[in-house]
């Protein structure tokens, strides 16, 4: 059993929220680095010195919040209303298990049983807003003393290794994946730079924290670890696949948001290879993630991602392989242990 | 001219991609400029300092971008056929038949998937690339390769007409502009060639964050709408320079419009005034950038943007190097 994984995505961290899943990581990292800082939106930002061998500082992101919900109102029955932080499939949210607020409170997100139904309201979407999250408080008064508006609401569920321990389920692997890698690469060696693990906030609600990390610490280069969603169940003949399960780690080129820097794919390409570390090329064209912050914060920063690839994102229950996971971590660190100014040199 | 933009129109340089646009444009500005930078995102910023004897210059941030729209392999069918995606405002009706070229040479010609109804236009996913492979293995290029459209320059008289007139045009502007000025300028000039100004104006905000500029102009091409059944617009070829008041990005700062006004009528430049309803210029990027800098746009008029065959006139391109002269050898009051 992976352990850090397992406490990793059982902590909570709603966007806006991290405050519990900070903690955490920083009880897990403190011993590994030599300074740590948070700053002003939330960011964790530790530094792990190098040897000195080059004056470089490589900023290593990992977002830490996950997608959740947020309480909007208590109706006068104790029901609680919500709306979704970061990105949803409402369809996703009926029926689930999940505790709110700092007190994590267990809740379900009511749906009338099957028995209940009309003919012909099985066909139909139930929207969001017409959701509540029932705490089984008997009065609106008993809600309030539970929980409060503005409370965030995470999923309930449980880390799980399966297929002989290469395959996990749990939530939020977007994008505690990243959290456990990067903290593995700060439990490791020293590099031959500074290396500033920055484990950002905001990230599902539109890059916001790591555009004020890099901004904060100027970085030289910046490499963003992510969790990437799979898109390899059953598909029409010959549309374009997106990055599969169990098939290497996920490496971008471009995406709605970013352009990576080609100096840095080829290294990060060229450092696989060379130790027969698998990788997919993650389809180019739509998402984003935090490089595209980092990338033009202040006077630019040469960025580029990995991500392991992940089934069934921005929902109660994700999947990955660890293989995937456990060769992102390699390709990482073998990527930055050979990182040389050079390679960022243009004359 | 026509040498200069033919040399910039015919190179390689989808968003992203602009190393070989960046170093055909370092040699020719180096020996006009004190000193030329490459930034993190591949921006060439290119400065002319303002004289000793200039009291209190401006920084005047002037922006070209190099890149051109394109697109880039997503995926490789069985057969070696390639499907792919857009970089920057790539129009489905402009593909059938067209071909690309990635940047090792190869070249691929675009289909598409049967269309059952010649009055519908299918989309940019259900086109392909063909570059004469029969399989994954034999197929030259990989998933993430870029490539541009393929197609020469032609001179039809006063008729310019080649891809990626945007934004080359713009960037052989700058360059016979900075040919033109005198030795001796009032103000700090920093003529940028950006990136990626095609996915969202990328480079020109990092750019314009290291400058932190007073005044920035930008210097991009504009739709017309002199061709027939066009949607109206009050620029066509021929008309002179655009003197940008707005697009759907920024509303440029009306004195420094008033001064291109007067700079233009002092020299006897024949201008237009744009209101672009749908697009924007990397000025946008350079009036929000850090404490905001008073920006504007000259804009080249331009038929049949976003297609292999963008076409401007040679008049109002020298009409744009006159203007920018004008500007940047006197001073800027507002």
């Amino acid at each position: 059993m992976n352990d850090l994984l397992k406490q990793l995505t059982e902590a909570v961290g709603v966007s806006g929220d991290e405050n519990d899943i900070r903690l955490l990581i920083r009880d897990l990292i403190v011993d590994h680095v030599d300074e740590w800082s948070v700053d002003t939106m939330g960011n964790l930002l530790a530094t792990k010195r190098g040897t000195g061998q080059y004056d470089l500082r490589v900023f290593v992101d990992a977002h830490m919040d996950e997608v959740g919900l947020i309480i909007t109102d208590i109706d006068s029955n104790g029901m609680l209303k919500f709306t979704t932080v970061g990105g949803f499939d409402d369809r996703t949210l009926l029926g689930k298990v999940v505790q709110v607020g700092p007190n994590r409170v267990t809740g379900v997100i009511g749906a009338r049983a099957v028995h209940l139904l009309k003919s012909g309201e099985m066909s139909k979407v139930v929207r969001g807003d017409a959701m509540r999250i029932d705490i089984g408080a008997k009065s609106k008064e008993s809600a309030g003393n539970q929980v409060s508006i503005g409370d965030r609401a995470a999923f309930v569920t449980e880390y799980e290794e399966l297929e002989g321990g290469r395959v996990a389920i749990g939530k939020a692997f977007d994008n505690r994946a990243g959290c456990a890698a990067l903290i593995e690469l700060l439990r490791g060696d020293r590099y031959p730079f500074d290396l500033v693990a920055a484990f950002t906030v905001q990230e599902e609600v539109g890059l916001r924290g790591a555009k004020v990390a890099a901004a904060g610490t100027r970085p030289d280069v910046a490499l963003v670890l992510e969790c990437t969603p799979a898109y390899d169940q059953p598909k029409e003949n010959d549309v374009s696949p997106n990055v599969a399960l169990g098939k290497g780690v996920s490496v971008y080129v471009m995406d709605a948001r970013t352009i990576q820097d080609p100096r840095l794919v080829a290294h990060l390409m060229a450092s696989a290879d060379a130790h027969d570390i698998p990788y997919q090329v993650r389809q180019p064209g739509g998402g984003g993630t935090n490089t595209g912050a980092i990338q033009r914060a202040g006077i630019g920063i040469p960025a580029a991602t990995l991500a392991v690839p992940g089934r069934y994102a921005h929902m109660p229950s994700m999947m990955i392989s660890l293989d995937d996971y456990e060769n992102m971590i390699r390709m990482a660190d073998v990527a930055l242990r050979n990182l040389t100014p050079d390679i960022l040199r243009r004359e | 001219m026509n040498d200069l933009i033919r040399t910039l129109v015919e190179a390689y340089g989808p968003s992203g991609s602009e190393d070989r646009v960046r170093d055909l444009i370092r040699p020719m500005v180096e020996p006009f400029v004190d000193e030329t930078i490459v930034d993190a995102m591949g921006n060439l910023i290119a400065i002319k300092r303002a004289s000793g004897k200039a009291t209190s210059p401006l920084k005047v941030m002037i922006a070209a971008h190099m890149d051109e729209i394109g697109v880039m392999v997503s995926h490789i069918t069985e057969k070696g056929f390639l499907r792919f995606t857009n970089i920057g405002g790539v129009f489905p009706h402009t593909l059938s038949g067209g071909r690309v070229r990635f940047a090792d040479g190869t070249v691929g010609v675009i289909g598409s998937d049967a269309l059952e109804d010649m009055g519908s236009i299918h989309p940019l996913n259900k086109h392909f690339i063909d570059v004469g492979a029969t399989s994954r293995e034999n197929c030259p290029v990989r998933v993430g390769d870029a490539a541009h459209f393929d197609r020469s320059f032609e001179a039809r008289g006063r008729h310019l007409t080649a891809k990626s007139m945007d934004d080359r045009i713009g960037c052989a502007i700058a360059i016979e502009a900075l040919r033109q000025l005198p030795d001796v300028t009032d103000h700090d000039l920093y003529f940028v060639f950006s990136v990626q100004e095609e996915v969202g104006t990328r480079g020109a905000e990092v750019a314009a964050n290291r400058i932190l500029p007073d005044i920035s102009i930008a210097l991009d091409v504009t739709r017309t709408g002199d061709v027939p059944e066009s949607r109206p617009m009050d620029v066509r070829l021929g008309g002179g320079p655009a003197i940008k008041v707005r697009d759907s990005g920024m509303i440029a700062h009306p004195g420094l419009v008033r001064l291109m006004r007067r700079r233009a009528e002092e020299a006897g430049i024949t201008y237009q005034l744009e209101v672009l309803e749908h697009g924007t210029t990397d000025a946008r990027s350079m009036q929000l950038a850090g404490p905001g800098s008073t920006a504007g746009c000259i804009s080249i008029p331009c038929r049949y943007i976003h297609t292999p065959s963008e076409t401007v006139d040679v008049e109002d391109v020298t009409g744009c190097v006159d203007l920018l002269v004008a500007m940047l050898s006197k001073g800027i009051e507002l």
